[in-house]
């Protein structure tokens, strides 16, 4: 196994070929912005928040795709990312029905946290307020579309993870949203073993517990470490 | 299939052709003209005379000026007419023997035909597209026999470096370079890709090279699938372009039948098979990730890259994608040499560029000129200008990708590098020309309403990026924006086009920072008046939110 | 330096924030020293709003007629405007109405769809205000000058935030404790 050494932030760090930027970063210990990130998952770059300047590169490349190089001169932090991941954030709150108030996530959502962390404190493009609908046809869980913000964790978390594939996206832009099955009610599809994957890979309250109510979908991180490691460590039940 | 056997199938072609022949376009432009009318008319006028053993009435392609259809061309006199109507066929056929006739002679020396200079077009009136038979009569599938049987794979990669080829879909990345990645990768299963995936409003360049010279195609993917070591080639369309798949589907079906296509081509080792993809008409779908997703029955999704699809492409395998125009060059540069290519055109841009005309332009239709003409031989010399005396006020390229190019700056020469500074791109060859009623912020809202349909939705910043700019130029084209909200569309842009995923994002917001560039008065001559802004319009206000 | 001329602002909100802004307890003692009230549904008895306000805590969003006509009364005559609370900030649950379309469709399902007797639209011109066709968050209405999220903003938000405003500064809206929606 050959080994890379780059700089992040000014720190260097060394690790093997082939990892990728956001990894760096966590053995660096620097925090990068995510979304549509979950360690243990393949990677689409599709948030955008981990977006990276690289030092030579006149684009900004998301950390979570983008494999080191030897000597690469990574920033995380600028003005310019900044702005663009606040902005990120407000498309985000803007393009769905984000009430953190009455939501089962609300103090356990990445969203949220997220948001924290770009320094929104509110959002310069209006919001949309989209007709969406919830579906709570599945016995122990529901999925609010109102919440989602399309980072398929969900998708994947069940196809690589739980081999069930119960999940994929329909439609396209702005009218985007997660399926269940062949577009039929959770409910109704029986690949679904209801091992509740994807409610703990899911970042915010759209998917969740049915007998959370507001604040109360608390995030299982044992669960998520376990969900993470489970191809690693070939182990599928916890 | 050998050389002296395609010889012979020419010489034949050659032998079985009547003294006379009378060409009509069959291409979209001139079929919705009356195309079919003259048709009648002219088979109508050989049947009456009798002269059925002189005189042969066979489609072509498109002819270019699409303007003037439905056009017909005479061989051997090569006189054109245009604006052709069915009362006139008689009269056409009777030029024949030495007979008159009122149908407008279209006048070669008008800059429309002199400042072109066809090399995809070649082809362009002189052969039926449903018969390979003309293709070779005129030369083709030579180029493919030269490459497989005098050249080396690298050797034909060389020749496409020497040419300066550069990708025609609008990228404009050199051709030969990639080309010489994809070989240079392992050997095992590799592809070829033809991406005909065209979307853009206003551009139809590559429906009309597969509708009138489906061939070529297929020899140049031939040739590439050699240079590269690919024995699998797909053709991406849609299923908007029914004819260009038909003449496509015919051609292949020609091809293996005459060996041009399949094992063995030509006696060598080589092996190349071509397949159609046809897709729904997505436009992301013209973005090659996306392409190639759709290829293997997936959601057409683009994906970051790198890898690049030279070296993890089609199922995982290397794979070569080039647009339809590219793939068009291809022939003639093996025939004539890279150099002979790379003697056309600038230092920065060889060779041609097919553009198609549109909008307020008095001689709309598919041109191709050498790079480096300027943009105002092309509207002004070639194009004749706006219709009734009109003013130009800007030239649109690159589509929902692309910038416009303000008047005074007509004398931009076509080139990747000059248009890029502009604001402008090349793009794949869509060209709309603008006069001076247009409202410049409406073109704006136009194409964001175009990209905001379009998106995939993968990522944020073009999912709903995309949808905020089209609400934004939205209120300010309604006459409710305010300098805050022209701002804010300005700093959108740039987040747009730096944020997003895959080349639709990342292109979609250039309309608006082209016009913001160089026609910013429009928008500011469009924001609430500072009486409107003074806090007094509770009433109106509350009828009318602004959303 | 004279006292700060201080109001606070009930619009479509549930007077939650202003809950909780009593909910600094003995500070508002020490905020006494430093302001006086001169407009507030908690601390005044002034019907109209002064010219000439230092401070306003803005809370709820602008959901009808009367609310959109005091808003802009306000920013006219306010130097400094706290979009104070979620509903303020995003329209929050008052702006959940938007899903459902214009104001007619709302209303419908409230009078007219789930009502058992005696449907009918509210209609007192005058006393009832109009609705607005959509529920708007305040800085889409007005400019604003500070972002207090939450719902509602705990006390000592309201605190961290006022605090500095009386000596003059400007508060630093960033971190879990001043921004966090919800």
């Amino acid at each position: 196994m050959s080994v890379v050494t780059l700089k992040i932030d000014g720190v260097d760090v060394a690790i093997a070929a082939g990892s990728s930027v956001m990894q760096a970063a966590q053995e660096a210990s620097v925090e990068i912005p995510r979304l549509c990130y979950l360690e243990g998952l393949s990677t689409v770059g599709s948030c955008r928040l981990c977006v990276v300047e690289i030092a030579g590169i006149n684009k900004l490349l998301p950390a979570c795709t983008t494999e080191v190089r030897e000597g690469m001169d990574v920033t995380t932090q600028s003005p310019k990312l900044q702005d663009y991941r606040r902005m990120v954030l407000e498309l985000l709150f803007g393009e769905g029905n984000h009430v953190c108030a009455i939501c089962v996530a609300n103090g356990n959502c990445e969203l949220q946290d997220m948001a924290i962390a770009v320094g929104m404190d509110h959002s310069r493009f209006p919001y949309r307020f989209p007709d969406r609908k919830a579906d709570l046809s599945h016995t122990q869980f529901g999925i609010d579309h109102n919440r989602c913000i399309l980072c398929t964790r969900c998708v994947r978390v069940c196809d690589e993870i739980e081999g069930a594939h119960v999940w994929d996206v329909s439609q396209r832009g702005e009218f985007c949203h997660i399926t269940s099955g062949l577009d039929q009610p959770w409910g109704d599809v029986d690949a679904c073993t209801a091992c509740g994957k994807c409610v703990d890979a899911c970042p915010t309250g759209a998917i969740f517990r049915k007998n959370d109510t507001t604040g109360e979908k608390v995030g299982d991180r044992e669960k998520l470490e376990f969900l993470v490691k489970a191809r690693e460590n070939r182990e599928w039940v916890r | 299939m050998d050389i002296n056997e395609l010889h012979a199938m020419a010489e034949q072609e050659q032998l079985r052709r009547k003294p006379h022949r009378i060409r009509y376009c069959t291409s979209a432009g001139c079929v919705s003209a009356g195309a079919i009318a003259v048709k009648d008319g002219l088979k109508a006028a050989v049947k009456d005379g009798k002269l059925d053993n002189e005189i042969e009435i066979s489609s072509v392609g498109c002819m270019g000026l699409c303007a003037r259809g439905p056009l017909v061309k005479v061989e051997p006199s090569e006189i054109f007419y245009e604006n052709v109507t069915a009362e006139q066929a008689a009269s056409v056929v009777s030029t024949c023997h030495g007979g008159a006739t009122d149908a407008k002679v279209s006048d070669l020396e008008h800059p429309f035909w002199k400042l072109q200079q066809p090399i995809v077009l070649e082809n362009r009136g002189r052969i039926n597209p449903e018969r390979i038979e003309e293709y070779v009569q005129v030369g083709g599938y030579q180029s493919l026999h030269k490459a497989l049987t005098d050249m080396t794979p690298a050797e034909v990669v060389e020749e496409m470096k020497k040419s300066g080829l550069r990708g025609r879909g609008g990228g404009g990345y050199p051709t030969g370079l990639k080309w010489e990645t994809v070989a240079k990768m392992p050997p095992g299963q590799k592809y070829v890709i033809c991406n005909a995936d065209e979307g853009d409003p206003g551009a139809f360049m590559d429906r009309s090279i597969l509708e009138s010279d489906p061939h070529r195609v297929l020899e140049g993917m031939a040739i590439a699938g050699y240079a590269v070591g690919a024995t699998h080639g797909f053709v991406y369309t849609r299923a908007e372009y029914p004819l260009a798949i038909k003449h496509l589907q015919k051609a292949i079906k020609q091809a293996k039948k005459f060996e041009f296509l399949g094992s063995q081509i030509f006696g060598s080792g080589f092996d190349f098979k071509v397949d159609i993809r046809i897709g729904a008409g997505a436009f992301v779908c013209g973005e090659e990730t996306a392409l190639m997703h759709s290829i293997q029955g997936a959601r057409g999704n683009p994906r970051p890259r790198p890898p690049y699809p030279a070296a993890s492409g089609l199922w995982d395998c290397p794979t070569l994608i080039n647009n339809v125009e590219s793939f068009a060059n291809v022939a003639p540069i093996v025939r004539n040499g890279g150099d002979w290519y790379a003697s056309i055109g600038t230092e920065d841009s060889k060779g041609t560029k097919v553009f198609a005309l549109t909008g307020k332009i008095t001689n709309t239709g598919l041109i191709e000129v050498p790079m480096g003409t300027t943009l105002r031989q092309i509207v002004e010399e070639m194009g004749d200008g706006v219709p009734d005396g009109g003013v130009v006020k800007a030239v649109q390229t690159g589509g929902p990708s692309g910038g416009c190019v303000p008047a005074d700056l007509l004398d931009t020469p076509v080139e990747y590098k000059s248009l890029l500074k502009l604001g402008a791109i090349m793009g794949s060859g869509g060209m709309i020309v603008m006069d001076e009623g247009t409202k410049m912020v409406e073109i704006a809202r136009f194409y964001m309403e175009f990209c905001r349909e379009e998106t995939c939705g993968k990522c944020v910043p073009c999912r709903t990026g995309t949808v905020q700019l089209y609400e934004l130029l939205d209120k300010i084209s309604k006459g409710q924006g305010t300098a805050k909200d022209v701002e804010q569309l300005e700093k959108l842009s740039y987040m747009v086009k730096e944020m997003s995923l895959c080349g639709l994002g990342q292109t979609a917001p250039n309309p608006i920072l082209s016009t913001l560039d160089y026609f910013k008065q429009e928008y500011l001559d469009l924001l609430q008046s500072p009486a409107d802004l003074n806090g007094n319009k509770i009433e109106a206000t509350a009828n009318a939110p602004s959303a | 330096m004279g006292k700060v001329k201080f109001a606070t602002v009930w619009l479509a909100g549930c007077a939650g924030c202003h809950m909780s802004f009593l909910d600094m307890d003995e500070w508002l003692i020490e905020l006494a020293q430093h302001v006086d009230v001169v407009y507030s549904p908690v601390g005044s008895d002034l019907k109209h709003y002064p010219d000439g306000v230092d401070v306003c805590l803005v809370e709820g969003a602008i959901a009808n007629v009367d609310n959109l006509e005091l808003i802009q009364e306000v920013r006219q005559k306010t130097k400094i405007l706290i979009s104070f609370g979620d509903c303020a900030v995003t329209a929050n649950v008052p702006g959940m109405r938007n899903m459902l379309g214009g104001a007619e469709s709302v209303l419908t399902r409230g009078y007219l769809e789930l009502a058992d007797a005696g449907k009918q639209f509210p209609n007192e011109p005058g006393i009832v205000p109009e609705l607005l066709d959509q529920v708007q968050s305040v800085h889409n209405v007005v400019p604003v000058d500070i972002f207090m999220p939450g719902c509602p903003p705990p006390a000592d938000r309201i605190k961290a935030t006022l605090a500095p405003l009386l000596k003059g500064e400007m508060p630093v809206m960033e971190g879990r404790e001043m921004i966090k929606f919800g």
